[in-house]
């Protein structure tokens, strides 16, 4: 699927300005950034500050705090289960630790966990690995380099990126274990990119003062992913990983404490018990809630469901009001639309363009602001680059990263994006890409201290489904670093509290029935059940004949 | 002018019920489905109405979950793909490999040598290796297979680790091996290897974890912490930012805070 022949001829454009444009580059001339007033201004266009999108939550420890309707709706549902019918004296599995979601925050946490000597299960929907972890490409953020960065300046980038909300200590546990997070990393026998000497290769993210990105290839969240995954699979007597075995509800103890959880395996649909001394939530974000319709760059399994986990148990929410939106999402060709054009192409230098091949803005503002730029250049401006599916998107000026570091470049710093669009007979080293925002992150999530733990003891949560430490809008490189950092202290923290804390009690489901009584006495009725697990994508033709009357057994 | 943004897989069932779309007949697993053109193996045998459990992960082409086996009724050739990227073509008949058994040795990296002796012992199926080249042949991602397992037999473990860098451990190497080798766990070995044993160790990283554990960060971090918002934002907007264009070695003005 080549670009058809209008495309074509708006590339000119983008050819004709080209020159000047990396002429400027090389002299250290940029497209002026956005101060702080006009970064504030230009917001108003990110879909977060949508009205539309947003309502209040009915029930629960955050009542009244409005956030994306569609997370609302999954807040305000029933629990899979009937609580009374469930039997909470059969076990079927018994731990310390019980991690649930096995991506790069669940590995860390139970590598770290095992480290204190705990036993641990990680439960996760889909395969161990299958998370948005294993899709991070650009690079992970940490300043290690003593000659020009510290801990401070990733500090106030993180800090600046978040529009100055994050919380304090989560920021600061960030930016300090950074350094240390590297490390591990490098002594796992984790490719990252390297000169000669052992010098780490690094480089410039959106809202970075120093360069700072780390990286292995352009597939970074792959390489840590599969690394620590074998690292936790030559541990396999310590670490028992169920596939297929979503969580779906936290189990307390009559302390409150957190004391395991029911687990729902896919593929017999039996639900299963597991009791637990300490549990860690890190099941990730909720790109494929898609709000407000938008497209996902996020993986098949990224549902929200430990939101609702926690939430349901008394965990508060924090920063779920903004959502990322990432700028550079495919729009053409349609077969790959939304897949995520990382943002390391802006960092060596392409420029962003609309339909004239001018630039509208710097290429690396803070992704919201970024964002909020290309939104408001297709819709308000009406300079929007339009697809041949009916959209709009603005062009990414990739060729100009080989005019810029030499020819090569482009092929041998982004291999996995060359040869995805090769596919379609576009050659990014030499044609520029069609983009636009696409739903990316979660920005805040379950209220959690720089400890890991929540405010329900024995209960610790990590990652992405956590909320504070990006504060209202995350920055490139501190995703990966977050659930590695995170993952890692949660780790530690839980398999020492269920080693030396971790208080017995018999277990009960009654925050489920009280919260059911919540909705009832909030009004709200409904069939919906959370957590949702998978979407849906059967066709609406195929759906209006599934016309089983009542299903028996597990014919569904 | 409000553009609705829409959501990929729902797309081309509303342009399904809008208007004619071209379909084509593809045999999930024998049966025949109907579906339109334009989409992959992944949205196909969604919209056919399949609601996937194993076989679908990243949807991006990374993790690996739906390698995937197909032919066409009048060629002899067993043709390969990950689901999420390959489109339909008429007549294909496909299967996903969601899973397939494959052995793994269990390891202390630390203690391992970078050597074919080593890569043996932890895998000795390796020397049983033919060269039929048929794991190439099976790879959804284009890598020069073989070529990783010889150099590792040859003991050129930065080869192997460079070659099956682009991985994404599908198994359709391993589902096909006549000699039962599994080649993306040596590819991993390898890289592990590679990255822990031969690669030189970072010297700055090493200095800023000391500086760490000395605790030198930690009363310019506690002042940041402190700082009313005004301040912090005017510190913010001063700070030096890095050219990008700078050489490795660039420095800034201030380097109080280094």
């Amino acid at each position: 699927m080549p670009y058809p022949p209008e495309l074509n001829r708006l590339i000119q454009l983008v050819e004709k300005t080209r020159p000047r444009r990396v002429e400027d580059k090389k002299m250290g001339k940029e497209f002026p950034a956005l101060s702080l007033e006009e970064r504030t201004k230009r917001l108003k266009y990110h879909p977060d500050h949508r009205d539309d999108g947003r309502r209040p939550i009915k029930v629960g420890s955050s009542k009244g705090y409005a956030i994306a309707s569609e997370i609302v709706d999954m807040l305000e549902s029933k629990s899979r289960v009937d609580p009374d019918k469930v039997d909470l004296s059969k076990m079927d599995y018994e731990t310390d630790v019980l991690v649930i979601g096995g991506g790069g925050a669940g590995t860390a946490a139970a590598l770290l966990a095992r480290e204190e000597g705990a036993k641990v299960i990680i439960a996760t929907k889909l395969r161990h690995g299958d998370a948005n972890t294993m899709m991070a490409e650009g690079g992970i953020q940490a300043a290690t380099k003593g000659w020009k960065d510290s801990p401070y300046y990733h500090y106030l980038d993180t800090l600046g990126g978040g529009h100055f909300v994050n919380i304090p200590d989560l920021v600061g546990t960030l930016v300090t274990e950074a350094p240390n997070v590297i490390k591990w990393l490098e002594d796992l026998g984790t490719m990252l990119s390297k000169l000669p000497d052992g010098t780490l290769h690094t480089l410039h993210g959106g809202g970075t003062s120093r360069k700072r990105m780390h990286s292995a290839g352009d597939i970074t969240g792959t390489e840590i992913m599969r690394t620590i995954r074998d690292e936790a699979r030559n541990f396999s007597q310590d670490i028992t990983v169920l596939e297929f075995s979503p969580a779906v509800e936290l189990i307390l103890n009559e302390h409150g404490h957190c004391a395991g959880a029911i687990l729902y395996n896919l593929e017999t649909e039996e639900y299963h018990i597991v009791k637990a001394k300490a549990v860690v939530l890190a099941t990730g974000g909720c790109g494929r809630a898609h709000i407000q319709e938008f497209l996902t760059t996020n993986h098949y399994g990224a549902t929200a469901d430990g939101l609702v986990l926690g939430y349901r148990a008394g965990v508060k929410m924090a920063y779920m009001h903004t959502i990322q939106y990432h700028p550079t999402g495919i729009v053409f060709p349609e077969q790959a639309e939304g897949v995520l054009i990382s943002e390391k192409f802006r960092g060596a230098g392409a420029n962003v363009l609309n339909i004239e091949g001018e630039q509208f803005v710097y290429e690396r503002e803070p992704r919201d602001v970024e964002s909020a730029s290309f939104i408001r250049e297709c819709r308000k401006v009406g300079k929007g680059v339009p697809s041949p599916s009916g959209k709009f998107g603005v062009w990414l000026d990739s060729p100009m990263i080989d005019s810029l570091m030499g020819e090569g470049t482009v092929e041998k710093e982004f291999p996995g994006k060359h040869i995805l669009f090769k596919r379609y007979d576009i050659d990014i080293s030499k044609e520029p890409m069609l983009v636009y925002p696409t739903l990316h992150y979660q920005n805040g999530g379950l209220e959690f201290s720089s400890n890991g733990k929540t405010s329900v003891p024995g209960l610790f949560a990590g990652g992405e489904v956590t909320g504070g430490v990006h504060g209202q809008n995350r920055l490139m490189g501190n995703s990966l670093l977050d659930v590695l950092v995170f993952g890692r202290v949660t780790g530690k923290n839980a398999g020492i509290y269920a080693m030396e804390e971790a208080k017995e009690g018999k277990l009960t489901l009654d925050h489920v029935r009280a919260y059911h009584k919540g909705l009832e006495e909030a009004g709200i009725e409904t069939n919906r059940i959370s957590p949702m697990l998978l979407p849906d994508y059967s066709s609406e033709e195929v759906r209006k004949r599934r016309l089983t009357t009542r299903y028996q057994g597990t014919l569904l | 002018m409000e553009t609705k943004e829409k959501n990929p897989e729902k797309d081309a069932t509303e342009r399904e019920s809008i208007e004619e779309v071209p379909t084509v007949p593809i045999f999930i697993m024998g049966k025949r489905y109907d579906v339109p053109d334009s989409l992959t193996i992944q949205k196909a045998t969604e919209y056919a109405g399949y609601q996937l459990i194993r076989g679908c992960g990243c949807r991006g082409g990374i993790c690996g979950a739906c390698g995937t086996v197909y032919r066409f009724p009048d060629s002899p050739k067993i043709e390969v793909g990950l689901a999420c990227q390959t489109l339909v073509k008429p007549n294909m008949y496909l299967t996903q490999i969601p899973f397939f058994p494959a052995n793994r040795a269990i390891y202390n990296i630390e203690d391992l040598q970078p050597s074919v002796d080593e890569i043996v012992r932890q895998y000795p199926e390796i020397l049983k290796c033919m060269g039929c080249n048929t794991c190439t042949k099976s790879c959804t991602m284009d890598i020069e297979v073989m070529e990783y397992i010889s150099a590792a037999l040859r003991g050129d473990i930065e080869k192997a680790a460079k070659l099956s860098f682009d991985c994404v451990m599908c198994g359709l190497c391993t589902a096909r091996c006549p000699a039962e080798i599994v080649q993306y766990n040596i590819g991993i070995l390898c890289r592990r290897l590679f990255a822990k044993h031969m690669v030189p160790k970072s010297e700055h990283l090493t200095k800023r974890v000391e500086e760490i554990e000395a605790g030198k960060f930690e009363k310019m971090l506690g002042q940041l912490k402190e700082m009313d918002k005004d301040t912090l934002k005017k510190v913010y907007s001063d700070r030096e930012i890095e050219p990008d264009l700078s050489e490795e070695y660039w420095t800034p003005s201030d380097k109080s805070h280094l």
